[in-house]
């Protein structure tokens, strides 16, 4: 049969690093305080450099990377909730960049399950169409929208891009066992961020986007409740058992969720690699900045299968358990 | 449910979530002062009640002691 592979994996984070104790000059907090809850030692953080730069890394890398050439690109979705603008989109300025004349480019906006999200469409899209090639991209800057004095929101994101190149095979095995993905609207006031407002007079001048915010105790609940049953309905979709699946790759929002969530699925926390600790939660850009880690360092290997799961803003989930 | 039920059950989740000594959990035993919790503890604290009790405990501003969750508990339960 025809299906998908994930043929390569790239991440790029840029080189500016802030750690904690740099952001104790700027508000009330401590290494300690923000370690002890949220698992973050540091972030990377863009100087100059765009949502669309850092996907441009990506996309070059996974062409490299596979010896594809841009012409030969069908699709490129980028999942973002921090575009380099309104319009064009993100995806359509690395597709000019990168040379890929042949290849139709939109962004998914769907916050920290951006990715999952634009990782199906991408996949369902190339089995239901004749395209044969599809670049997905996680990218995010999210520093453009954070308020470097809440002291609640501002110690939490960072800012990177990862992504994969999915090519259509003959195969015996799908590369998706099981997806579930569900919306929250109800809820969507617990998270924010670019916000924008409608003029009450003419002419308006332009305003700033505003920054984050986050209802912590709602959100936390909505986590450690609503992906652990994302989780599960992925796996009775894909009729496995969680005890099959070799690792969860989890949006990283915050270790201390990652951990309530791994108990509520009754998993050994072994199966959830992290890499908050290094760059902070990055919204579309952390599961696949993980997965091309896990990747690199041979933590993920061919064969085995993972539950992607994303999870944020909307309010939003998003899981899809692949074969690698 | 009377109030020492209620107590009963705030303790063992405390003690399972905070991993301390059950005899430290008292009603006037201070959460975060004395039991060595954080914001995300009591989070979790609120989470366990909520499924345990069916119940929605939606702001946790005031809670200070083991004695104003179980108050918290009880006014949600006699809401219902």
């Amino acid at each position: 049969m025809q299906d998908v592979k994930i043929i390569s994996t790239a991440s790029y984070n840029p080189p500016c690093v802030v750690t904690n104790d740099q952001l104790t000059t700027l508000m009330d907090t401590s290494d300690e305080w923000i370690k002890s809850r949220t698992g973050i030692s540091r972030r990377h953080i863009s100087q100059g450099e765009n949502t669309a730069d850092l996907a441009v890394k990506v996309g070059k890398q996974l062409l490299i990377n596979t010896n594809i050439s841009p012409s030969q690109v069908d699709l490129i979705i980028i999942a973002t909730m921090s575009p380099d603008a309104y319009t064009p989109s993100t995806a359509a300025i690395v597709q000019g960049r990168l040379g890929m004349a042949n290849a139709v480019a939109f962004d998914i906006s769907a916050a920290c399950t951006g990715f999952v999200y634009a990782f199906n469409t991408a996949e369902l899209l190339l089995k239901s169409t004749a395209w044969q090639t599809a670049i997905v991209i996680g990218a995010e800057v999210l520093s453009k929208l954070v308020d470097w004095h809440d002291r609640n929101t501002a110690v939490l994101f960072g800012d990177g891009a990862g992504g994969v190149l999915l090519k259509k095979v003959t195969t015996t095995v799908p590369l998706t066992l099981g997806r579930h993905w569900q919306t929250y609207g109800q809820l969507g006031d617990k998270i924010v961020a670019g916000q924008t407002k409608p003029g009450d007079h003419f002419p308006k001048e332009l305003t700033a986007l505003s920054p984050f915010t986050m209802a912590g105790r709602e959100v936390y609940r909505f986590a450690t409740h609503e992906v652990p049953a994302s989780i599960e309905q992925a796996a009775r979709v894909a009729q496995i058992n969680l005890d099959a699946v070799d690792h969860f790759i989890l949006h990283q929002a915050n270790v201390r969720i990652i951990k309530q969530i791994a108990k509520r699925l009754k998993q050994p926390l072994t199966k959830f690699p992290v890499n908050i600790t290094e760059y902070g939660n990055t919204a579309a850009a952390s599961e696949p900045i993980l997965l091309a880690e896990c990747v690199r360092k041979g933590i993920v290997k061919r064969g085995e299968i993972i539950a992607l799961s994303g999870f944020g803003g909307g309010l939003s989930t998003g899981t899809t358990i692949i074969k690698y | 449910m009377t109030k020492e039920e209620i107590f009963d059950t705030v303790k063992n989740i405390t003690v399972d979530e905070l991993d301390v000594d059950a005899d430290k959990v008292t009603m006037d035993a201070k959460i975060k002062d004395d039991l060595d919790a954080d914001s995300l503890d009591v989070f979790e604290i609120m989470n366990e009640l909520e499924d345990k009790f069916d119940i929605e405990l939606d702001a946790d501003e005031g809670i200070q002691t083991v004695g104003d969750v179980v108050d918290f508990v009880q006014k949600q339960l006699d809401e219902k």
